[in-house]
């Protein structure tokens, strides 16, 4: 199981939990354990045709998704996952 | 003078080559690379030295010149005042291996006289000296950092928590001018990480308030207040007069507004962002790294991005994060160092933990990419039609 870290905005679904072990050979396939685990947070993060949205990134190790092969990017027991929608606050 | 002195003289002359200011401006304006040594003393070049000189004083020449000029087969043209001091340099040159060395006959004054340009070189004053000194230490810094930073015009967008660090350490690092751009008034609840403000100046603009404590902090500083909210419309009077951006806003309609103008106008934007125990920065310069849009082409719907009065932040956070920006913003001054240009830097205050990652510029990006058109993007900001996001290219 491969560990995903959640951004602040999400942590309401995950009970507080920033941290979490998902199943998956692919980065879709942990968003879908993820979401079994926490329902409906996939919906947060993908757009109706399933697509990463504009306003997240998703981090294989330190590498944007986008960048590999998007959400059927392989994904190894050792990775770590970091979700991260923009964030804007400064005051 | 001594007759000994006088023999001396005559016989040294007799062994180097002598130029005058005339072949000297005709040698420096046609092979660059040339280099003009002056070994005067440091009183005598405060007063004006030639243009593309380099300081060694003839006390120190032996011991400096080879960290100064590593290759012995440069050209070097050396003067002193009357052309004196510069005959022994020579020597002295000649014998420690470099075979291409000139004395400048008449020396400085001769070159002034002649009607040839001068320089006065910027220095600090003595209280600079003394208030500056552990940069001047630093030899990433030393006196010219110093001289850049005090030239330097950074604008500081919001005097919030990243704002009131940077405004603090920026000002106590000498940067020349600093503009403090917020339209939002103290508050008792600012108070608790915002440190730049106080008891005493509750209800007053915060840029006022910032402006106040750093008049108190750094006399050097030239602080330009805005007490107006950055709009499309103000945006262009301000931003082109400064060199560099510190973003600290809390909100994204700023943030696409000040990253689509910085990518305008190519100045670089220290971007930070911080929510409960979570911050993020990194550098962005135009065109040399990725822009805020390629980042995020798109802000989050309200639900996902909620700020610091609705989900509350940790005091220090900003400190942390703020000082981190400030980092970013000298070094860039200085030009020394590695930026977070590309790179992402999340901290989690908590677990007091730093997480890196890689960012990278978007070929479809339409502030940056290939095809974007950012003067269009810029008139869609002007008319109050542009929508974040910002509309696709086709």
């Amino acid at each position: 199981m491969s560990t995903v870290k959640l951004p602040p905005v999400l942590r309401k679904l995950s009970g507080g939990v920033k941290e979490v072990k998902a199943e998956g050979q692919t980065i879709g396939e942990v968003l879908d354990a993820l979401d079994r685990q926490y329902p409906s947070i996939k919906t947060q993060l993908l757009t109706e045709d399933g697509q990463i949205a504009r306003f997240v990134n998703i981090y294989l190790n330190d590498e944007d998704v986008r960048y590999l092969q998007g959400l059927v990017t392989p994904v190894a027991t050792s990775d770590t996952i970091v979700i991260l929608p923009a964030m804007s606050g400064g005051k | 003078m001594g007759e000994t002195y006088n023999k001396l003289l005559k016989q040294t002359k007799n062994e180097i080559m002598e130029t005058n200011a005339t072949q000297a401006d005709d040698l420096l304006c046609n092979n660059r690379a040339v280099r003009l040594i002056d070994v005067r003393e440091k009183y005598e070049w405060d007063d004006g030295y030639i243009p593309g000189a380099t300081h060694v004083p003839r006390g120190f020449l032996e011991s400096r010149i080879e960290e100064t000029v590593p290759d012995k087969n440069t050209p070097l043209v050396v003067y002193c005042a009357g052309g004196v001091r510069s005959v022994f340099a020579t020597k002295t040159l000649h014998e420690m291996g470099y075979n291409d060395v000139v004395s400048l006959a008449g020396g400085y004054n001769g070159w002034k006289n002649a009607g040839f340009k001068t320089v006065k070189p910027q220095t600090l004053t003595n209280a600079q000296q003394s208030r500056y000194s552990r940069h001047i230490l630093v030899p990433e810094v030393g006196e010219a950092g110093q001289l850049k930073l005090l030239a330097a015009k950074v604008l500081l967008i919001g005097a919030g928590g990243l704002g009131a660090p940077n405004a603090f350490y920026l000002a106590a690092a000498g940067i020349g001018t600093l503009g403090i751009i917020d339209n939002d008034q103290v508050e008792e609840s600012n108070l608790q990480r915002q440190i730049i403000h106080t008891m005493d100046r509750i209800g007053q603009y915060k840029a006022d308030s910032a402006a106040k404590a750093i008049a108190g902090l750094n006399p050097d500083v030239n602080v330009v207040v805005y007490k107006e909210r950055l709009t499309a419309e103000n945006i262009e009077r301000i931003l082109p007069e400064y060199d560099l951006v510190v973003d600290g806003t809390d909100n994204f309609e700023t943030r696409y507004l000040v990253n689509d103008f910085a990518v305008k106008y190519r100045k670089p934007v220290i971007h930070a962002s911080i929510l409960s125990f979570d911050g993020q920065l990194t550098t962005l310069l135009p065109y040399d790294g990725p822009c805020y849009r390629c980042i995020y082409s798109d802000p989050p719907p309200a639900a996902m991005a909620p700020n610091c009065s609705e989900a509350g932040v940790l005091g220090v956070l900003p400190g942390v994060i703020g000082l981190l920006q400030a980092n970013e913003a000298i070094k860039q001054v200085l030009g020394i160092g590695n930026s977070l240009a590309g790179r992402f830097l999340l901290f989690d205050a908590l677990e007091a933990e730093f997480t890196e990652l890689k960012l990278r510029r978007d070929p479809h990006c339409v502030a940056c990419g290939e095809h974007a058109d950012i003067d269009d993007l810029i008139e869609q900001h002007k008319r109050g039609d542009v929508l974040i996001p910002a509309c696709r290219i086709a």
